[in-house]
């Protein structure tokens, strides 16, 4: 007779721990397992948010220790909230957030369509696509500012060549005009295959019966494109799109090796407004009320993004 | 004691009531008046052409979070 796995697991356990054991409920024991992830968030991450909180009603400045924090009521927030660099810097994020949305879920959508027809070499194609995800973002915008050196850069040139204007007339990191789109072509560039990956999970899913009628039913491939392939695709893309939004308010490694919020505050996007409020002005309680202001924001955008999940589900 | 116990019976009979209550706390039109509320700020926090409405963004994200974190426990 064979001792299956959990019997050999209990004859093994020493006769003193199995009594304590056995005298636990089921309930308490599911506590025990649960108690140090509970901990742990509770010190990492609930315990550092409420003191965020609590900070960013007094003039804390973590420079200065010994001085005492003075509780200032909700200044800190009419100040953000009429500064106008931080509008700017708000700015700045929106047009990166809508511009990098639009480009990869355009691409990304486009690519997963024709990632999705069945040819020679098509896994090959896909790994190359992928590629520019899997680096790290502080890698991708090193490179990316050797390739738009006006001198000696591959993106100028190729602007040159095709466009027919002198490749070092023009700045992409160092123009107002253009360093904002200059973070849009690398974010696009770095996060399209994201976005292809969720279109192509989704044009997968949809299965081909649902073609074959319509065919049947003498349905054109516009027709199918935009009664079939959109809709049921369009879950797939509102998450990628909310996604991608999260992520993007949060940017930061990428756009600091790039330009370093630069030209002026040109493409200073929020998160690297805070890091400048709180670890090169000392700010403390100023930064925590902005962190707060952004916390809520992304707060909220993420519980849109859980019913939208829940949504897809149900489907 | 039996006044009390009356008074439950009286709540426990008043269907219109609960009925009414049901129909007004649903989770589905809320989540979604929550859901445009926080869409609503972060527009007002990001666009470029009016300051008073950056100014009020904050409350007006902070009501739909909060909004949305109390609605969702609604039945549905």
């Amino acid at each position: 007779m064979s001792i299956s796995p959990i019997e050999r697991a209990a004859a093994t356990t020493p006769p003193g721990v199995a009594r304590r054991v056995k005298g636990l409920s089921d309930r308490a024991l599911a506590w025990i397992f649960v108690a140090p992830t509970i901990l742990l968030l509770l010190a990492i991450n609930i315990f550092p948010l409420i003191w965020t909180i609590r900070l960013s009603f007094t003039d804390y400045r973590v420079n200065r220790p010994n001085r005492e924090a003075e509780f200032i009521g909700l200044r800190n927030y009419e100040r953000i909230l009429t500064d106008g660099d931080i509008w700017i810097s708000m700015q700045a994020t929106a047009h990166f957030l809508f511009w990098t949305i639009f480009f990869q879920v355009v691409i990304g959508f486009a690519l997963a369509y024709l990632i999705n027809k069945k040819f020679r070499g098509n896994d090959l194609w896909t790994t190359i696509i992928v590629l520019p995800m899997m680096l790290s973002p502080a890698v991708v915008g090193n490179f990316w500012t050797f390739l738009y050196q006006p001198q000696i850069g591959l993106f100028n040139y190729v602007v040159g060549f095709l466009t027919g204007a002198d490749p070092s007339s023009f700045s992409m990191i160092g123009e107002v005009a253009l360093a904002p789109w200059a973070i849009v072509i690398v974010d696009t560039w770095m996060w399209t295959p994201f976005v292809m990956l969720i279109c192509l999970a989704g044009l997968r899913s949809i299965p081909d019966s649902i073609y074959e009628a319509a065919e049947c039913d003498r349905a054109s491939k516009w027709r199918q494109f935009w009664t079939i392939t959109i809709p049921l695709v369009l879950p797939f893309l509102m998450l990628a799109v909310l996604f991608r939004g999260i992520e993007n308010f949060k940017m930061f490694d990428l756009v600091v090796q790039l330009t370093g919020g630069g030209p002026g505050a040109t493409t200073e996007l929020t998160s690297i407004n805070l890091k400048r409020e709180a670890f090169e002005k000392w700010r403390t309680g100023y930064a925590s009320a902005y962190a707060v202001i952004l916390f809520v924001t992304v707060f909220g955008l993420a519980s849109i993004y859980v019913k939208a999940l829940n949504k897809v589900k149900e489907r | 004691m039996s006044e009390a116990r009356h008074g439950h019976r009286h709540e426990e009979a008043d269907p219109a009531r609960q009925k009414a209550s049901r129909r007004i706390l649903v989770r589905g039109p809320w989540e979604m008046a929550a859901s445009i509320l926080i869409g609503l700020g972060v527009l007002m926090l990001m666009q470029p052409f009016f300051m008073w409405a950056f100014t009020y963004s904050f409350i007006v994200l902070l009501i739909g979070t909060i909004g949305f974190i109390i609605v969702s426990h609604f039945p549905e």
